[in-house]
């Protein structure tokens, strides 16, 4: 098709290209290692997109961060509202506050441009952790923590906490009235541990609540130290992702040793930039067009004031939730007392990301499957890891719930004690009845229909008059019609009878679940 | 077809001089693209992409002109957001419809994992270091020691961050005969508080002290419960307590008139003011603590002393 002079073009461009790739080989020897990375397989389905999205996320709120840091003041030195040249925010006027919330004000309202960047930052880090989330269940429920990948599931549970830390020390940083009061019962629950309490809040605020060097501090941890870490320990993540290669579900030609999906170079490469754009173009109209932590309408912090309606961003949601919900139990004895913050705000949080980065191995105690998988479940498959995955999500959703119980006691006009009472009977039960209800969804899925792999490809297998080899009613063989795999458009059809063949024999157990817990069945 | 770039074992992560693995099938060209036999199609996708990016061109200009005009937060997040898509929709566009690109099958390797020489070997290297150190226990034994010792001396420098633990959270700003003054640092008279009203109050002196806030609540003639050791800590109906939650510290701020209830707005600690502030519901487990008051000279309210035991949230020595 092409014309002579393109093909001499195409030449040319070739040798150009070349010709650079040898100048970096004769250097560092490359050409094998890009090869690889050119030639890198990622799997194609919509659910692996959402790590992506986290890692857009990081590299705007790196940018941005790094804008808002120009301008913002770590000092708690109180001075009295004093704009720069431009805006004046008038109820403002005259008030003492903190030099950290007068610069935040003057950034929003006097830096230009300042204002959509201090949105864009917060945006981005509420999605951030919705997209964290998100992919942490993914992995949860299809498996994918499983061998050789459960270092990888702990650098992931880490970077969940590392960014929930990094959220709230960033959402901090303005001393507003809200975020002052979200200090304050940190401080308490913190203050509360035996022995070392009082020492690492008199260390980290550098006295009494609420201290005088303590922004500093924070900006330091939000900075510096924290965003080290987030940044280390995903490029461990994606390191050690890159090596594995990415796990895949099953289907038709996908073993365990094999992976299917679209190349990097220049199909993920386009594909992937263009959703970082996408990303960022969806915080930057989420932060242009919704307005989100107005610290100018909070006021600056005193410790003798507070608003109602205190609620920390969502992502904390279930651990003010879980402090609003723990009675009011508490252990004094021997001279020492263990106060109540401690139960809701330490203890649990402690026991349950103690369960979330200890469950690989107890799902291979579980499921007695110590073995290496590159093949995902599908979540009806295990139902009793899909049971203990919804009982967790209702259990974090009621303590979210929770965390606006003021709000929702207001809204739907009964009382606060009502609203509590229910929600600690749902942290309690909802986990249960989840459990039970995921349970027995998955084994009725699993009763509608075998997975496609499990199902015989086809039924009758045609010769056709030149030798080759088709199978009638191959739906499922078929279904990825753009697959290229048995060539189903040139010709050599036998292949695609071997690829059956090769499916078939991979394929796990049939359904009945063989490899659900001997203890749990209905 | 055989001499095409695109059959290179190495291009499906296989090693050229091993076999060709099972699971991988064989003739595999990635080499095609969507509009590849429709010139007129593929002359409407450059030009989709070609109008994707033009957006991108017009969110620019338009970006660079409203900062020079002044800055618009709104008109700023949907520019930012269409220069954005723009280009972003475009490569994707591009990706989907004229480059070369379809799944392909390829190898993952042998599970990415040594084979059982390598693994001999790294174990011999290591054995090498290890057995040598390991007849020598005694240095050991000392360099445990030793790294210990160290390990302390090492964090040190952590104390500089804050004061060792005093007494300050048992104590706070209040003593005999200090004045309760307003936010505006007045003075207040019993009078000033109405019946059924409520105020917070400072010592003088120190209003942003955390632990020091104080409410004084006029009960009026109710019936107020308090410990016979506390006779005479209240002036007429005007009682005093600790403004600070002792669940997680937050301002017990909101006063029920009709059931003479505090509430904390953080998690709804309730306190009955009229039987010793104890908490009746919530999260809080001991009562908020009473401030002895009485007047002064002036007719002034002014505390008695400090509270007799440690305000706000609990601690292991408290």
């Amino acid at each position: 098709m092409s014309t002579t002079e393109e093909r001499a073009a195409e030449q040319k461009r070739y040798a150009a290209g070349k010709s650079v790739l040898d100048t970096v080989d004769e250097r560092f020897g490359s050409s094998r290692f890009l090869t690889s990375v050119l030639d890198k397989i990622f799997p194609d389905h919509w659910s692996f997109m959402v790590g992506e999205i986290a890692m857009d996320s990081l590299i705007i709120l790196i940018i941005t961060g790094i804008y808002l840091a120009l301008f913002y003041v770590p000092s708690s030195t109180d001075v009295i509202y004093a704009p720069t040249s431009g805006h004046v925010y008038a109820p403002l006027v005259g008030q003492h506050m903190t030099e950290a919330y007068q610069s935040v004000i003057n950034l929003s309202f006097n830096v230009r441009a300042g204002l959509i960047m201090r949105q864009a930052h917060h945006w981005a880090a509420l999605v951030f952790l919705a997209a964290v989330l998100f992919h942490l269940c993914r992995v949860f429920f299809t498996g994918a923590f499983r061998k050789p990948r459960e270092v990888n599931w702990i650098i992931g549970v880490t970077l969940w906490l590392v960014v929930i830390l990094e959220g709230f020390t960033g959402y901090s940083l303005p001393d507003d009235l809200l975020s002052g009061t979200g200090l304050r019962v940190i401080y308490s629950i913190v203050e509360g541990l035996p022995l070392v309490g009082t020492w690492i809040v008199y260390d980290f605020w550098g006295g009494s609540y609420p201290g005088t060097t303590f922004l500093t501090r924070l900006f330091v941890i939000h900075e510096f130290i924290f965003p080290l870490l987030i940044v280390g320990l995903l490029t461990a993540h994606l390191m050690i992702l890159w090596h594995q290669k990415h796990s895949d579900f099953p289907g038709p030609g996908k073993t365990e040793t094999n992976i299917r999906g679209s190349r990097v170079w220049p199909q993920y490469a386009l594909k992937a930039g263009g959703l970082f754009m996408i990303v960022t173009g969806t915080i930057f109209l989420l932060a242009g067009e919704i307005q989100i932590n107005p610290v100018w309408l909070y006021g600056p912090y005193n410790p003798y004031t507070v608003s109602i309606g205190a609620q920390p961003d969502w992502y904390l949601g279930w651990l003010d939730g879980s402090v609003r919900l723990w009675p009011h139990w508490e252990f004094a004895s021997f001279g020492h007392e263990i106060p109540n913050p401690v139960f809701p705000g330490i203890l649990i949080p402690g026991l349950l990301f103690t369960t979330i980065y200890a469950w690989p191995w107890l799902d291979k105690k579980i499921y007695s499957d110590y073995g290496a998988h590159n093949l995902l479940d599908r979540p009806r498959d295990k139902p009793f890891r899909t049971g203990v995955g919804v009982a967790a999500i209702v259990f974090f959703a009621d303590l979210t719930i929770a965390c606006g119980s003021d709000i929702l006691a207001n809204d739907f006009h009964v009382g606060f004690e009502r609203v509590i009472e229910v929600l600690q009977y749902g942290a309690l039960l909802g986990p249960v009845v989840g459990f039970v209800i995921a349970y027995k969804a998955c084994q009725a899925l699993q009763r509608t229909g075998a997975h496609p792999i499990q199902r015989p490809l086809g039924g009758v297998i045609i010769r056709s008059a030149n030798g080759a080899y088709h199978t009638l009613s191959d739906h499922h063989g078929n279904g990825h019609g753009d697959n290229g795999h048995g060539d189903n458009g040139h010709g050599d059809k036998a292949d695609a009878v071997a690829n059956g063949h090769g499916t078939a024999e991979e394929a796990p157990a049939p359904v009945g679940a063989a490899d659900e817990p001997a203890g749990a069945s209905d | 077809m055989s001499d095409s770039p695109y059959f290179d074992p190495r291009h499906y992560g296989i090693d050229p001089h091993g076999p060709w693995p099972e699971d991988v099938p064989k003739g595999q060209d990635d080499s095609h693209w969507r509009y590849e036999n429709d010139p007129k199609g593929a002359r409407r996708a450059e030009l989709r992409v070609a109008f994707c990016w033009s957006l991108t061109l017009l969110a620019s200009i338009g970006l660079a002109w409203v900062y020079v005009a002044g800055g618009q937060t709104q008109v700023e997040g949907a520019l930012w957001a269409m220069a954005f898509f723009g280009l972003g929709v475009g490569f994707i566009l591009w990706a989907r419809d004229l480059l070369p690109g379809t799944e392909v099958t390829a190898s993952r390797g042998h599970h990415d994992v040594c084979a059982e020489e390598d693994r001999r070997a790294v174990a011999e290297s290591l054995t090498r270091g290890i057995e040598p150190m390991a007849r020598r226990p005694f240095l050991f034994k000392m360099l445990g020691a030793v790294g210990g010792v160290f390990g302390v001396a090492a964090v040190f420098p952590l104390a500089s961050l804050g004061p060792r633990v005093h007494l300050d959270l048992d104590h706070t700003k209040w003593g005999v005969g200090t004045r309760a003054v307003t936010e505006d640092g007045n003075p207040v008279l019993p009078t000033d508080v109405a019946v059924n009203g409520i105020l917070t109050v400072f010592p003088e002196g120190y209003i942003t002290d955390a632990l020091s806030p104080t409410l004084l609540i006029n009960v009026g003639d109710l019936p107020f419960e308090i410990p016979p050791s506390r006779e005479g800590w209240t002036i007429n109906g005007l009682v005093a307590f600790s403004k600070i939650c002792t669940h997680a510290g937050c301002p017990a701020s909101l006063y029920n008139v009709q059931s003479h209830q505090l509430v904390c707005p953080c998690h709804q600690s309730t306190f009955d003011v009229l039987s010793d502030c104890k908490p009746v519901f919530g999260p809080a487990p001991r009562p908020l603590p009473q401030l002895p008051i009485t007047t002064d000279i002036d007719g002034y309210v002014v505390s008695q002393s400090d509270y007799h035991e440690p305000v706000g949230p609990g601690f292991w020595d408290r």
